[in-house]
């Protein structure tokens, strides 16, 4: 099998290249898809016969709250990919998604929060939920804190790595243990077989929302590796050759 | 491990911190055996937690420091095997004692005396799975100059499904009900730690020797 084209990810000018084309062929969809999800989520979608107009929030909050696993899971396997064959430019992403997915994590906590006021009638409650994605943000804020404390970038790279790649195999048992632990949170309403329980004129404005959401991490993710790139490889020629144009 | 006896005070600090801490909680919340024996697993599990922490802050300081480990990974033997060891004599001397000191604890925050091999078989275990996961981070922040806090925030987020069937081992023993089920979990962290993490802690110090 030919595998020139997996190599040439591994190049850091041509990824940067790459990343640059791609850029406005995520972030114009997810720009067109969050305006259409939100109009249809915050103006089309009727109000819920309960919570009134307070679920609305839903359309922001379970996207991020998806996101803040999803970014987890690439950091981790950008992670394992730099690990297993050296490639200095998966660790860039990897360390482009942690940022990310940390202010993901935090939207997703405050928007839940800004929600459980009027419904539950407090901020927080220690819901496992809640807290299995709290103790998500305490491994994203340890991963970078363990980046930043490490001076040499490459050292910073690979143990960082297996950091993400131990919390990989920590963050479904976090998970589970704290879902047994005990539980307030609604059951998922949307991720699960068979038939959805919400209507469809409240779940499509959702499911435009969640593709939204998704496309705008990979277009952020993308600029970010540009920058990442850059600046890892400030000291080379082509850098300097892109600079200059 | 002989060498650890040497240090004595190095082995001591964790258990008097776990002594101390455990005497607070008594002066902050209220000396009624009632309320006390209501947060004992809590506040034994989170005590234990932490002085397991300052015990895992020098479990390949000292070795990193004059280059043992170094001729560990140089050795041609298996950095994976040895830093097994390293650890199971680390549980030996940290986990160990405080387990067998757990009792002594329990019994100042008014727990019944029926539910001592409970809370002893529980933390002894718990903190065979925090040993090895600490074997981990701890490789993973060698080298790195007041790694202490980093240390705690990489470890506590990891800990946190030992600290919760651990406390409701403890919750269990204490109210005289079965134990098993909690104590199944911990067991089963322990053998996914005992081969998966020192696979990990190698990878993390020879890493951090580079």
């Amino acid at each position: 099998m030919d595998w020139t084209w997996f190599h040439r990810f591994g190049s850091p000018p041509h990824l940067y290249r790459l990343a640059g084309t791609l850029v406005p062929w995520f972030a114009w969809p997810a720009a067109i898809l969050l305006a259409a999800g939100l109009y249809g989520g915050l103006v089309l979608a009727p109000p819920d016969y309960q919570q009134g107009d307070g679920f609305r929030i839903i359309y922001v909050h379970a996207p991020s709250a998806w996101l803040s696993l999803m970014a987890y899971s690439t950091m981790a396997v950008a992670a394992a990919l730099g690990l297993i064959w050296r490639m200095k430019v998966a660790h860039a992403v990897a360390a482009s998604c942690a940022p990310i997915g940390a202010w993901f994590t935090v939207a997703a906590l405050v928007t839940g929060m800004l929600w459980g006021k009027p419904m539950w009638g407090t901020y927080w409650a220690w819901d496992p939920r809640l807290t299995a994605e709290l103790v998500l943000l305490f491994l994203y804020l340890g991963y970078m804190g363990l980046r930043a404390a490490i001076e040499d970038p490459q050292r910073a790279d690979r143990a960082s790595a297996v950091l993400a790649i131990v919390g990989v195999v920590n963050v479904p048992i976090v998970h589970y243990s704290v879902e047994w632990w005990n539980s307030i949170h609604q059951a998922p309403s949307v991720m699960k077989f068979g038939k959805p329980s919400i209507s469809w004129p409240m779940l499509s404005p959702l499911l435009i929302m969640f593709v939204g959401f998704t496309l705008f991490f990979a277009a952020l993710v993308l600029v970010r590796v540009r920058g990442e790139i850059l600046r890892r490889e400030r000291q080379s020629r082509w850098v300097a050759e892109v600079v200059a144009q | 491990m002989r060498l650890a006896f040497r240090n004595r005070a190095q082995l001591l600090h964790p258990l008097l911190f776990f002594g101390i801490v455990t005497t607070l909680f008594p002066l902050a919340l209220s000396p009624e055996a009632s309320r006390l024996r209501d947060v004992a697993p809590g506040v034994l599990w989170v005590a234990a937690l932490l002085s397991s922490l300052l015990a895992i802050e020098f479990l390949f300081r000292d070795d990193a420091q004059d280059g043992t480990l170094e001729q560990y990974a140089l050795s041609g033997q298996s950095l994976t095997w040895l830093l097994f060891a390293k650890t199971v004599s680390h549980w030996l001397l940290a986990g160990l004692p405080l387990a067998l000191m757990s009792p002594v604890a329990a019994y100042g925050l008014g727990v019944p005396v029926g539910a001592v091999p409970g809370i002893v078989a529980s933390v002894a275990l718990g903190t065979v799975a925090l040993s090895l996961l600490g074997a981990v981070t701890a490789g993973l922040t060698i080298g790195i100059r007041r790694g202490g806090a980093l240390l705690s925030l990489l470890t506590l987020p990891l800990a946190v499904p030992l600290l919760i069937f651990g406390a409701q081992a403890t919750a269990r023993a204490i109210a005289g009900t079965g134990i098993a089920g909690p104590m199944y979990f911990l067991a089963a962290f322990t053998v996914l730690g005992i081969t998966l993490a020192p696979l990990a802690a190698a990878a993390a110090v020879r890493i951090s020797l580079e």
